[in-house]
């Protein structure tokens, strides 16, 4: 027994040993599931090609990955936070507020979202009105705002097959689900909609993003390779996801055209195609220095090697960046340029 | 109803109720079988891997290095164009375009796999050996018959000179399958092909040593003390009440005090096997606590008063007799909670095990991942080569399960005294 106690002392103390001259040489990345393939394909060609240790990367979500970045400076804290969106003025805030007061934000490149079914299902066009009026908990109908009543896409639009309305959609935690609230359900919402809101004193766009919950839109998760799996086997089934995706399994799915546009590399680069969308990552300038590779890694992830039109992050569905724009993020990521928080 | 008639009805209603039962365990293996048989299809191809047979020549004009370089020598020289210029050879191509197709169906760790064949045998300037290189996960897909060839080229990945190169490595027998010591060897890797479980499985040994070593001795020293010492009163009926609705705790709120508690205020590193094992140890607890008294109260009360009888104190009676005959029992508790903490995903998503880490974790408190988030996290991927790879893990961590079980299982009967 007393060899027993022992151990467990002894260990307790290792415990605490190790944890006290506990300092990180590995670069901490939290951040969107968006961000997450291009990141971990730059942080693992950067570790097997340079003195420092692969940086970890979690994928948290953007708003959560804000939260941990901005929760304070120090080893205990992510050195960088993939997003997919730019970051709010209510989390720049709160990084203001905990200290982290220099960010530097790079912009990654471009990702179309593409509202995609089977390659057994005949072509599609919609526009994003009509994508609005399918998923939106409540639509206008002769200047009366009611519950939605579309049970079919052809309910909507004499145009559209007629088929049951059924959308596999991304929870509300995720980037691609904020994107496409602001890019398809802000923008295809109507004028009269609109107004109906802000007469009742609500705010247009957050209740113009609401889904309807009627079993016609279907919460899918997180996992956009299950939902892949679900549209493959299910003809009439639509969901949307990163265009990544859609180049991964252009065997099991199509991409259907919003407002006619396809969605496609040049369309997505120059906003054409109508679901398209930055991505960012930040990085807390106070760690570079303090934390090996962080500064190497920013040259990395904005090289031509990865980034630029032939980069290994456009064979994987990255959509570079237009020449001017990458011209800016790359001094940005040299001369580690920060933003303003206020 | 006559005496027969009733006698009837109640031997139907025996073998009514026989069926009942003989269906539900013919269902329920149904749906084990179903699952086995689905993880196993799919995931069994992962532990072969497609190689290509090419002839690598070692050109001293390529080569910043000579016969006989020592081992940091080699480490630091640059076989890239080494390889290039040799696996550009193993089809005929006409232009750059034509060289690109080809070189994507090799793994980018050509260049590694050559530079260790130099590191084995450093006399090979200016010789050409034919070596067994890894192929590119789509490659590898393809070969294993997991990818769809009869689709038109712009809805595939691989594109038709590719397929007519590799139906000319099919015919001239370049193409061949291996063990995949990569799946067990390397960490995560956004590669299909050079993708391993060996972080997960160091990481998970980590974390289960630690959960074992904080949650055995104490479950132990504290079901002994509740067993046999603490009077029975309301405070200790409190503690065992509160024991059992803790084993009953659903596991992620196990991870949201680890959050708070030992990620927010005591600061311990995010995503390490240390942080984990602790957070395991907690959920194990009341569920080691559990068996460990069952098996200390199935030990019969004369064994206690035989031990009282001729003079032995309750310290001695307990821990010279009593323990002794309920360890059996004890440790198939112990390696049945421990089976159930390595399969655990749910905490170890809020303390940050589900990440990307491809350094295979040298100590508990390096990031690491392990076996269930390997699972989750591949899942997730979008490359073809990860299906298999999911399915293997999901193999993988089953055994261990099973293994343990069978343990706990064998443990208790080999040693087990019965009292009857």
């Amino acid at each position: 027994m007393n060899r027993l106690f022992k151990t467990l002392l002894g260990f307790l103390l290792v415990i605490t040993f190790t944890t006290t001259s506990y300092s990180r040489d590995q670069i901490k990345i939290v951040g969107s599931s968006t961000v997450y393939p291009y990141a971990t394909v730059v942080a693992e060609k950067f570790g097997k090609s340079g003195k420092f240790k692969t940086p970890v990367i979690e994928s948290t979500g953007t708003g959560g990955g804000m939260k941990l970045f901005c929760a304070g400076v120090g080893a205990n804290h992510p050195d960088i936070t993939n997003a997919s969106r730019a970051i709010k003025s209510k989390e720049k805030a709160l990084c203001e507020k905990n200290g982290v007061s220099e960010i530097i934000e790079i912009v990654v490149g471009n990702d179309g979202i593409s509202f995609a079914h089977s390659v057994n299902a005949p072509d599609a066009d919609f526009t994003k009105e009509q994508l609005w009026r399918a998923l939106a908990a409540k639509v206008d109908i002769d200047g009366k705002l009611v519950e939605n009543p579309y049970k079919k896409w052809s309910d909507i639009d004499s145009s559209l097959p007629s088929k049951k309305i059924e959308i596999l959609i991304a929870p509300p935690t995720s980037g691609t689900r904020d994107a496409w609230n602001s890019l398809v359900m802000g923008k295809g919402c109507t004028s009269t909609a609109k107004s109906i809101y802000e007469a009742d004193g609500k705010k247009a766009k957050k209740e113009c993003a609401k889904m309807r919950e009627d079993g016609y839109a279907v919460e899918a998760g997180e996992n956009d390779t299950l939902i892949v799996q679900k549209l493959a086997s299910n003809p009439d089934a639509f969901g949307f996801f990163g265009y990544s995706y859609l180049v991964a399994n252009k065997d099991k799915i199509k991409a259907s055209s919003v407002n006619g546009v396809q969605p496609s590399l040049e369309g997505i680069q120059d906003y054409s195609y109508p679901i398209a969308r930055p991505l960012f990552f930040y990085v807390k300038k106070a760690h570079i220095g303090v934390i090996p590779g962080i500064e190497e890694y920013l040259k990395e992830f904005t090289s031509k090697k990865s980034m630029g039109m032939r980069g290994y992050l456009a064979e994987i569905g990255l959509v570079p960046l237009a020449s001017d724009k990458y011209k800016v993020t790359r001094t940005a990521a040299l001369d580690l340029n920060i933003i303003k928080l206020n | 109803m006559t005496k027969e008639e009733r006698l009837k009805k109640r031997h139907k209603a025996e073998k009514r109720f026989r069926f009942y039962g003989v269906v539900s365990i013919l269902v329920a293996l149904l749906f084990v079988l179903i699952l086995v048989q689905n993880i196993f299809s799919k995931g069994s191809s992962a532990f072969k891997k497609t190689v290509i047979n090419v002839e690598i020549f070692f050109d001293q004009e390529l080569l910043e290095i000579k016969n006989g370089a020592s081992e940091n020598e080699i480490i630091e020289a640059d076989f890239y164009d080494v390889a290039i210029e040799s696996l550009i050879k193993a089809y005929p191509t006409k232009n750059l375009k034509e060289e690109n197709q080809l070189l994507k169906l090799f793994s980018g760790d050509a260049e590694f796999e050559i530079k260790q064949a130099f590191l084995d045998n450093n006399n090979l300037i200016g010789k050409k050996i034919n070596l067994n290189i890894t192929a590119s996960d789509d490659i590898d897909q393809l070969h294993k018959g997991n990818y769809p060839r009869d689709l038109p080229e712009d809805r595939r990945r691989i594109s038709d000179f590719q397929l007519v190169i590799y139906d000319f490595l099919v015919e001239n027998d370049k193409i061949g399958k291996n063990f995949n010591n990569y799946f067990f060897k390397n960490g995560d890797s956004r590669d299909p092909e050079l993708a391993g479980i060996g972080g997960a499985l160091v990481g998970s040994f980590y974390s289960i040593l630690i959960c074992l070593l904080l949650a055995f001795p104490v479950a132990v020293l504290a079901s002994i003390y509740l067993e046999e010492f603490a009077p029975k009163n309301k405070i200790t009926d409190f503690i065992e009440i509160n024991i059992n609705n803790l084993a009953a705790v659903p596991s992620i709120v196990y991870g949201l005090l680890a959050l708070q508690i030992l990620l927010a205020t005591i600061q311990l590193p995010r995503s390490t096997p240390l942080v984990a094992g602790i957070t395991l140890a907690l959920m194990t607890l009341p569920r080691i606590i559990i068996p460990c008294r069952a098996s200390l109260k199935a030990v019969p009360p004369s064994i206690r008063e035989g031990a009282l009888a001729v003079g032995a104190s309750k310290f001695q009676s307990v821990f010279h007799h009593v323990v002794p005959l309920a360890l059996p029992g004890t440790l198939s508790g112990t390696i049945i909670g421990l089976a159930q903490a390595l399969g655990e995903t749910a905490p170890l998503i809020l303390i940050g095990m589900v990440a990307f880490v491809v350094d295979i974790p040298s100590s508990p408190v390096d990031p690491s991942s392990s076996l269930p988030v390997q699972v989750y996290l591949w899942s997730e991927s979008a490359e073809r080569g990860f299906v298999e790879k999911t399915s293997a893990t999901i193999m993988m961590l089953l055994s261990f399960l099973i293994v343990m079980n069978f343990l706990a299982v064998y443990l208790r009967q080999k040693f087990e005294k019965r009292w009857n």
